[in-house]
């Protein structure tokens, strides 16, 4: 090709095998012999195990065997602490991973008690419901702040309660700031994000091969090389013995990052004790309970503003519910309390959070993690100040901005990767115009909304801003290879579930070695074909694992104008590389096609130059120095119906910077997922736990996924400040439309039914119209 | 979750399968359209030892006129059929209204009407528009068959007059009278949801302009359809203005004891069905002046 | 599985198929796991994503909500059967894969089939009837927005 295809909206690699129905998702899979597991799981979210007889279950017909936590002898043990907690000082953390079967304790409805093993899964099924279990109940600590309240019930009886970390940054000093202050806003929020309920649930296949002892493992993990290392240790393997291959995926969204899920410890055991591969695929039911949530914090939070609205200082204490176990560390929390800070100049700050454990399912990453509860607390602190000063809720906004000339701009407390938080680039005013201008803002608010508003219709418009951090290291590798067949292959570590990393990838090789991006093949999630990496979350894939495959490819490159310089006897400077040829510029018939170059560089005879390698191949490693700070701005106008209380979306608009662009297409298909997620997230979705833990929506009948009718069509621009830190300039996107669209609802809709003008502030997400109409009535 | 071992027949004729649901007693189900039985089923929270698969006998599928004017709709009617016959929509405007509400068209394909009502969702639209209607039903067993009142009909969730041997073969609706005006609305959560509550209404008209006829029930507003008793008469023999309208609702609101739940609380879906008997009233009376 | 046995034939992308089933095999299960045609995917069995839709004589049905007897003497369509052959792609695929009209592909096959009915039904719909028809299929990844310009691109080329 001898058009750039970096940035360009090339359509994807892999969506002929996927509209075909060709693609392998890990149900797809059948291995000769194969069995088929199904768990037996905790009905109470707090119960002493007394017994268990399981011989019931082995005398049904097809059942080949019943593992109980005594069965697993020393294999039984907590999984590993996934992620530390941060390098601050004075942060307390109690580490209490989850285990594969339930010993002595139930701790969360849902905790696998048993696992069957058997002809089928309706077998199994049947089998688990033979076995007979003697619980004690125990008292339950459901709820967030009764869970912390003294005299609790205590999730974990070897600690004296339910604190499962603590932890304090401050920058400058608030109190200083509080006592300068103009206006000081003191409010409680409360935000839960529910969770990420992707098309596909998780599912693990695994097969020991007793002649070569070799255990294959298929799993729908976003880290397929940290489940292959675990693994192998787990089971006493060398990691060389070990293989794990992440299939096609069905969305990841974050639980399938949380790593060393029970199934995921216990199906590659039971195929090496039983010789016979095995398959457990979780059905939605089980999915409500057996993977991770990220789900609530309540905040008490409080804004120091000067008379022109320049905020001063935030201080803000807030409690967030970790589950049953914290394997995931404080990442979720961090962000928050990083991310709140936006993309303001906030010169003082002062936050603190307690983790509490309760007696629900863990709580880990969702598309977001975190960033949405601490946005939500600034923007809606931003939004009551503006009102009670009298300034435009954009202007307040504008005022407050990090300016372009002060970046890198560091923020100084710690962030989820362990570094000082730093905002590489930005440029934030013109966003927030451009969102203004494409949203009508002026307009609408001068002219529109009266006239309405006139009429009996009750329309409202929301702005919000936000920052993301992405990126984060500590790094991803890639090896690019041209073939003798004259295609290029790209081998990385980390997976896919969806973001087209098969066609992004591609583009960045097409351009560095001169193939179609259609022949470009990109290998992912498979630890035979990549040995290091860390997997794909905190929107990391095209930044870091990006970069990587830049390098390798920018490394091939010089291989073939090196390889074909020898071949012609010419300068390197005189080579041309296009349409999968290298030829001599201006000289017709002097060219090479790329795959004769390729077996050229692996001679058979003769020697090869001390210092080369055989083949057009590199492998290259890439790991930023700290993350690369993305950011946006979602605007909204909705209607509402205030006697049913149901809103329709009439405008939505986001303008997001997320530095250079590989493929727009791409970037525009996650912001989309993103803001319907968050739509979800702001008006539909909501786990609702009984007070004995009982998850009382288990269903998708009760838990509500937007779906084409609730999203409406988005309005998408871009600005672009290119990232520092990685030689493409790339930050990431994955979760950028997720993130702000709770206080953009809260906002729009305050404004739609007039409601600070009642007394009444939406302090609160999820709403839905039930919620609303009862807020909306405490005014009137 | 995978649904529980169960024996299947698959119906050769009405009275084989009859018969076969006398074998089996409580323990054998009819299985229709299954869009409401199977997930119960996957759920395990349904566990019949035998499934009498009964969709072979087409002889119940079908909208035919009654003589006297009104319809007989064939319990294994889809709710496809009824949002297209033009029967429907000459005759029974509110069911086609209402079952446009129903679900999503993959479940329209396949739900029946019979089903529907057999299963008794008190959430569900088609019940409380059958009350509304005044509709008849008839249950047939291998004894016999007889009539039962849409007014009998519901007894409490997921409970019917339906006897253990008898399976609903036909839903007779009456006929609409002349200047009839009906509206069936619902608010859902989302498009398709199961109302967090509905309200199906008929409105006749005399030549005087006031209402001879009003019959209105709500969905989702207690453990069964609830037919408004005192509200909706009490408008017969007068003119249903705007005041009159709205004093009905706000009657209509006290004669219920809804629900509350995850997705809406008892004062919030009383709250709706003041506003929707209102809004339902308006439509339906606008419409029978239009005629 | 236990349970007796019942001996169905039916049709599957115009081939023809006679097993003898467990009664409460789900036709998904039936469809994936018997018949090997895997692109079909399940996503609840509760009935509500639309993962599993199918055509069961020409109309859209969850195939979680069917036991596979129903199944006896009816003609089944799936997404395996929507291109002509390995090389090329069913007209609204190209559709699909032109605006980026999937991402993780999971509810893809699921949507092609309501779409196919509903096109052919209605070969010239507006937006809000195409969201309206989509809204018994359930997508995490898009956001639906590019599935809708995908159906309506898909709609535009058939009337050419």
């Amino acid at each position: 090709m001898s058009t750039r295809q970096f940035g360009e909206a090339v359509k994807r690699n892999e969506d002929a095998r996927l509209l075909a129905g060709r693609a392998q998702f890990i149900d797809d899979l059948t291995l000769p012999g194969m069995l088929h597991a199904a768990f037996l799981r905790s009905p109470h979210a707090h119960a002493r195990l007394k017994s268990i007889d399981v011989a019931p279950a082995l005398a049904r017909d097809g059942v080949v065997a019943v593992y109980t936590a005594q069965d697993l002898g020393d294999y039984w043990r907590p999984g590993p602490l996934i992620v530390p907690p941060p390098p601050v000082e004075g942060a307390v953390f109690n580490e209490r991973t989850q285990v594969p079967l339930v010993k002595d304790t139930a701790r969360h409805v849902g905790e696998p008690v048993a696992m069957v093993v058997a002809t089928s899964r309706y077998v199994a099924e049947d089998a688990a419901a033979d076995i007979v279990v003697d619980w004690e109940p125990l008292p339950v600590a459901a709820e967030l702040a009764a869970a912390v309240a003294p005299g609790a019930p205590r999730v974990h009886d070897d600690l004296p309660d339910n604190l499962a970390a603590h932890v304090r940054q401050t920058k400058g000093d608030y109190a200083a700031a509080a006592k300068r202050a103009h206006r000081i806003i003191k409010r409680r929020f409360a935000y839960d994000h529910g969770c990420a309920q992707p098309m596909e649930t998780r599912g693990v296949v695994a097969q020991w091969d007793a002649g070569s002892e070799r255990l294959t493992v298929w799993d729908t993990t976003q880290a397929p090389i940290a489940i292959r290392n675990g693994l192998a240790g787990m089971l006493g393997l060398s990691e060389r013995q070990v293989r794990v291959i992440a299939p096609f995926i069905g969305g990841g969204f974050g639980p399938k990052i949380m790593l060393f899920y029970p199934d995921e410890v216990l199906v590659p055991w039971a195929a090496v004790q039983l010789g016979r591969p095995v398959k457990w695929i979780e059905d939605r039911a089980e999915h409500f309970v057996a993977t991770t949530h990220e789900r609530g914090q309540l905040h008490d939070a409080e804004i120091a503003v000067a008379a022109d609205g320049k905020i001063l200082g935030v201080k803000d204490v807030f409690l967030h519910d970790t589950g049953a176990y914290d394997p995931y560390g404080l990442t979720v929390p961090i962000n928050s309390q990083c991310t709140l800070l936006g993309p303001y100049v906030v010169p003082n700050y002062d936050s603190t959070f307690t983790a509490v454990f309760t007696n629900t399912p863990i709580v880990t990453p969702y598309r977001g993690a975190g960033r949405q509860h601490g946005v939500f607390v600034i923007e809606r602190l931003l939004d009551i100040a503006a009102r009670e000063l009298g300034l435009d809720r954009a202007e307040i906004r504008r005022r407050n901005f990090i300016p372009p000339e002060a970046f890198p701009y560091s923020n100084e407390i710690i962030y989820q990767d362990f570094t000082r938080l730093s905002y590489d680039s930005g440029d934030y005013a013109p966003m927030l115009a451009k969102a203004l201008e494409l949203v009508g803002y002026e307009r609408f608010v001068r002219e529109e909304q009266p006239r309405l508003r006139a009429a009996g219709r009750h329309v409202g418009i929301g702005v919000v801003c936000y920052v993301e951090g992405t990126g984060i290291g500590p790094y991803e590798g890639a090896k690019v290879q041209v073939q003798t067949n004259g295609k290029a292959s790209v081998l990385t570590g980390i997976g896919t579930q969806g973001q087209g990393h098969y066609t992004s990838f591609a583009q960045i090789v097409a351009d560095q070695v001169g193939v179609g991006v259609a022949d470009v093949e990109v290998i992912t999630g498979d630890t035979d074909q990549f040995y290091w990496g860390a997997g794909t979350f905190a929107s990391r894939g095209a930044v870091v694992a990006g970069n990587a495959v830049s390098q390798a490819a920018v490394a091939v490159r010089k291989k073939i104008l090196r390889t074909a310089a020898e071949h012609f006897e010419c300068a390197e400077a005189d080579l041309v590389i296009a349409d999968g040829r290298v030829a001599i510029a201006g000289v017709p018939g002097r060219s090479i096609a790329l795959g004769e170059l390729a077996v050229l560089a692996n001679p058979m005879r003769g020697a090869v130059a001390a210092g080369t390698e055989p083949g057009l191949e590199a492998t290259s490693y890439f790991g930023p120095e700290s993350g690369a700070t993305s950011s946006g701005v979602h605007a909204m106008i909705v209607e509402v119906d205030p006697e049913t209380m149901i809103p329709e979306i009439l405008k939505y608009v986001v303008v997001h910077d997320c530095g250079t662009i590989v493929n727009p297409l791409i970037v525009e298909g996650q912001v989309h997922g993103g803001v319907a997620q968050g739509i979800g997230n702001a008006f539909y979705e909501q786990l609702v736990f009984d007070g004995e833990g009982q998850l009382l929506n288990a269903t998708f009948a009760d838990y509500l996924l937007p779906t084409a009718l609730e999203v409406p069509r988005m309005e998408l621009a871009h600005t672009v400040t290119p990232s520092p830190l990685n030689p493409l300039g790339i930050k990431g996107v994955g979760e950028a439309g997720a993130i702000p669209v709770g206080p953009l609802f809260a906002q729009a809709l305050e404004d739609a039914l007039g409601l600070p003008s009642q007394g009444v502030e939406l302090l609160e997400i999820p709403l839905g119209p039930s919620r609303l109409w009862e807020l909306a009535r405490a005014g009137s | 979750m995978k649904p529980a071992p169960f024996r299947y027949v698959a119906a050769e004729s009405l009275g084989q399968a009859l018969t076969a649901k006398v074998a089996g007693g409580s323990e054998a189900l009819f299985l229709a359209g299954g869009q409401s039985l199977v997930p119960a089923m996957n759920f395990r929270l349904a566990r019949p030892a035998m499934l009498i698969d009964i969709n072979p006998l087409h002889e119940l599928d079908y909208v035919r006129a009654a003589g006297d004017g009104g319809l007989r709709i064939g319990a294994l009617a889809r709710h496809r059929t009824l949002e297209r016959d033009a029967l429907v929509a000459q005759h029974a405007p509110l069911v086609a209204e209402a079952v446009r509400q129903v679900a999503h068209p993959q479940i329209r394909n396949r739900g029946t009407l019979g089903g529907n009502l057999a299963h008794a969702d008190p959430a569900s639209e088609l019940p409380a528009v059958m009350l509304a209607l005044g509709a008849r039903l008839r249950a047939r067993s291998s004894r016999g068959e007889r009539w039962i009142e849409a007014s009998a009909f519901f007894r409490g969730p997921l409970t019917t007059a339906l006897g253990p041997e008898e399976m609903l073969v036909e839903i007779a609706l009456p006929a609409l009278p002349p200047r009839s005006g009906t509206c069936f609305v619902e608010v859902a959560r989302r498009r398709g949801d199961y109302a967090l509550l509905g309200v199906a209404c008929v409105v006749t008209l005399g030549d005087d302009g006031a209402c001879t006829a009003v019959g209105l029930a709500l969905c989702n507003a207690g453990s069964t359809p609830v037919r408004s008793t005192k509200a909706a008469p009490a408008l017969v023999g007068r003119r249903a203005g705007e005041r009159e309208i709205r004093e009905a609702a706000r009657a209509v609101a006290g004669e219920i004891d809804p629900p509350g739940n995850v997705h809406a609380s008892a004062a919030f879906r009383r709250h709706l069905a003041e506003v929707l008997t209102r809004r339902a009233l308006q439509s339906a009376v606008a419409r029978a002046q239009a005629r | 599985m236990s349970g007796e046995r019942v001996l169905i034939a039916t049709t599957v992308n115009g081939t023809r198929h006679e097993r003898a089933v467990e009664p409460r095999m789900l036709l998904s299960d039936f469809i994936r796991h018997e018949l090997g045609l895997t692109g079909t995917h399940v996503g609840c069995e509760h009935g509500v994503c639309g993962a599993c839709t199918i055509l069961v004589d020409g109309l859209p049905v969850r195939a979680c909500l069917m036991f596979a007897p129903q199944a006896n003497g009816r003609a089944i369509e799936t997404v395996e059967g929507l291109a002509p052959d390995r090389t090329r792609l069913h007209p609204l695929q190209e559709a699909f894969r032109d605006a980026h009209g999937l991402q993780c592909g999971y509810c893809t096959p699921g949507i092609l089939m309501t779409m196919k009915a509903f096109l052919a039904e209605h070969p010239s719909p507006s937006e809000a009837e195409v969201r309206e028809a989509l809204s018994g299929n359930l997508c995490r990844c898009t956001g639906y927005q590019h599935i809708v310009d995908a159906v309506m691109l898909a709609a535009k080329r058939a009337r050419a």
